[in-house]
């Protein structure tokens, strides 16, 4: 059936067109051509929008305007009104940021602290994930299971258990103290530290390599994503590189400054600032947790986002000057 | 007949007994030999790599160690009676073996009611913040507009700034909720939405939830390596742009559609920020676990006339059941998706 007919259309189709040669075909010509090649680029741009509104219609509602709104806030008394609804701005001018900075007694304490917590963190967290990657790409028995354990912190490191953790570290302290008086303070770093502080002037930079020796756990959990990152860059690297330089006579220690290392170095810059934005607003940060209370409890919005404010500044100072600093001396492969 | 040769033949096909013979002496007489004739290289090399492996096993072993140890630690001291928490001698293996600490756990954390809430809110949220992201992520990967790039940039702007600075205006924005006055006009007043999960839909949907500028990257990464050919046949073939999109493209992404799920599941079921600013009056795990010494408490002293604390030792062995007991749904998907979930992590090829 289905054939008959289309041959009946075939069959008919050419009678027709031929009566209405002249005119009409000419002109849905022009049209078409004209629409269609308007039509195709305007058409995809709309669809383009329609697909990428949730984003925007988003972005602009709770990522703009609460923006703007936060900014305003920091400036000024926030005075809620219970009866009416909705709140009033009072504008104060730099109030805020000076009680946060000066009056309040916690803040620029934290502030520094953490500050100089992930000056100190952020070269460790590089390190030990790029340490890591490189020991997970290597073949060897057992490799899926490292895998699973090294991205374990993946999850286990991600919001409220990280908290956990950190909630119970008055008992952790009361632990360890009584540990170290019963053991008389014999760990075999802590005979090395007294082996190494010897009161001199380079004191209290090995005192930083000791402090970050004591954290390697906080670090080791906290670059799951690093390690994801730098294996990616790891296994981009093809094949050949090292091939051709072996057989140049290239030891792998040279292979690895002379091609690893640049070969992977986009990837130091993505986990830099990953690590920095992962630090910023890991939530057992002091400062993050001081920014909430004062919002949740005391309810004094203007000074939270001040707070929140300031802390921003500090950190995306610090991003701007590490994603200049690596980005120069990353080796572009395009 | 059959089964005979099968054992005495290798996999290369060669009968293994013969080569036993050849490699109980003289594959090391030959080595020897051949060692002498490279001039002790081949001994040095054998040698060094040997060193090498073991020094990578043991360095292997010992991190994965470090990782793991706080967790076993937790599952030894979650078995333990309460006797043994104050006992010395008993260090990792308890001595009374008992379950009380799960049941006093779960009672605390109500977890016939938490778990099922957890479950279906995490769900919910995580295909929310799927659904945005997979049509924002192919709008950014397939169509040429004007201001793409821009757009484009907003959304790293989004992967980077961190929600915390603005959190307080976006809260007191959904306080008193309006659009252009038209709810004050029908209700007489802004509407508070923060007692429900809408505002949190809401973020998700409009793809400014939990990460999710990172799951529109990873996506928008996997359609623009998806071949165009597909889409082309398709809408020769006189299929729309939506209907290419859900019958085509989805189809062919399932795999990191998978591994964007179970992420955005996972972060959420561990999210302890905005659950404590959004989720205040749905009864998840999370706000328990926030402030399970409070709820310890409030357990011991039941019952008792005035408030007794915990006993510091219980208080840790509880928040360690407590904490493993949320963790195992989550830990549990990804011990079984695990080979998945590393795989399309790097096929996705994270890049910036």
């Amino acid at each position: 059936m289905e054939n008959s007919t289309k041959t009946n259309a075939s069959i008919t189709m050419p009678e027709k067109q031929p009566k209405k040669k002249e005119k009409p075909v000419k002109a849905p010509r022009e049209k078409l051509g004209k629409s269609d090649k308007m039509s195709l680029k305007t058409k995809k741009a709309i669809y383009g929008y329609i697909f990428i509104s949730p984003m925007i219609i988003g972005f602009l509602l709770f990522f703009v305007r609460p923006l703007i709104e936060s900014v305003s806030m920091s400036f000024s008394n926030v005075v809620l009104q219970t009866g009416k609804g909705g709140f009033i701005l009072e504008p104060i001018g730099l109030q805020n940021y000076k009680t946060a900075l000066q009056i309040d007694p916690e803040f620029f304490r934290f502030f520094t602290e953490e500050i100089t917590q992930m000056l100190i963190d952020i070269p460790a967290v590089m390190i030990f994930s790029f340490f890591v990657a490189l020991l997970l790409n290597q073949k060897f028995i057992g490799r899926g299971i490292a895998r699973t354990i090294f991205f374990l912190p993946i999850i286990l490191s991600a919001g409220v258990f990280l908290e956990m953790d950190v909630s119970n570290t008055l008992l952790q302290e009361i632990s360890t103290s009584l540990e170290e008086m019963e053991t008389g303070g014999s760990s075999v770093t802590k005979t090395l530290e007294n082996l190494f502080l010897t009161g001199g002037p380079a004191d209290q930079y090995v005192q930083i390599v000791f402090d970050m020796l004591n954290r390697i756990y906080d670090i080791a959990i906290t670059s799951g994503i690093q390690i994801v990152i730098f294996l990616v860059g790891l296994q981009s690297i093809s094949e050949s590189l090292h091939e051709a330089a072996k057989i140049e006579g290239c030891s792998s220690w040279e292979a690895f400054w002379k091609i690893t290392l640049p070969m992977v170095s986009p990837m130091i810059l993505v986990n830099a600032i990953y690590t920095i934005v992962a630090f910023f607003i890991r939530s057992d940060n002091a400062v993050m947790t001081k920014i909430t209370d004062t919002m949740m409890g005391e309810l004094n919005y203007g000074l939270s986002s001040a707070m929140a404010w300031i802390y921003f500044g500090a950190v995306a100072l610090i991003l701007a000057i590490v994603a200049g600093v690596i980005g120069k001396w990353v080796y572009n492969n395009d | 007949m059959i089964k005979k040769k099968h054992k005495a033949v290798d996999h290369r096909g060669n009968p293994i007994k013969d080569i036993q013979k050849d490699t109980l002496g003289q594959t090391i007489t030959k080595f020897f030999q051949r060692n002498e004739a490279s001039g002790g290289y081949l001994l040095k090399k054998r040698m060094g790599s040997w060193i090498y492996s073991i020094l990578r096993i043991v360095l292997v072993i010992g991190l994965a160690f470090l990782i793991l140890q706080p967790l076993l630690n937790k599952i030894s001291l979650s078995f333990m009676a309460e006797k043994d928490l104050y006992d010395i001698t008993v260090i990792t293996v308890p001595r009374n073996f008992s379950v009380e600490n799960y049941k006093i756990a779960s009672t605390i954390l109500n977890l016939d009611v938490t778990m099922w809430n957890t479950i279906w809110v995490s769900f919910l949220i995580s295909v929310a913040q799927l659904l945005s992201c997979t049509l924002v992520a192919y709008g950014f990967a397939r169509f040429k507009f004007p201001f793409q790039k821009f757009w484009f940039f907003c959304v790293i702007i989004v992967i980077v700034v961190p929600p915390q600075i603005f959190v307080s205006s976006l809260y007191l924005q959904f306080r008193f909720f309006d659009i252009f006055g038209i709810f004050s006009a029908i209700f007489g007043s802004p509407l508070n939405l923060n007692n429900s999960m809408i505002p949190y839909i809401m973020l998700c949907l409009g793809g400014m939830g939990l990460k999710q500028g990172l799951y529109i990257f990873i996506l928008r990464q996997i359609f623009k390596g998806l071949p165009k050919e597909l889409e082309e046949a398709a809408y020769i073939d006189g299929c729309g742009t939506f209907k290419t999109f859900a019958r085509i493209m989805l189809p062919n992404a399932t795999n990191a559609l998978i591994l964007c799920f179970l992420l955005a599941f996972v972060f959420t079921w561990t999210d302890g920020f905005y659950a404590r600013i959004f989720l205040g009056s749905v009864d998840i795990l999370p706000k328990y676990m926030n402030s399970i010494t409070d709820y310890l408490t409030e357990y011991v002293s039941m019952g008792q006339a005035f408030k007794t604390k915990a006993s510091p030792a219980l208080n840790e062995a509880i928040s360690a059941t407590s904490m493993l007991i949320g963790i195992a749904p989550v830990a549990i998907v990804y011990f079984v998706l695990q080979r998945g979930f590393v795989k399309s992590m790097s096929q996705s090829g994270i890049k910036m």
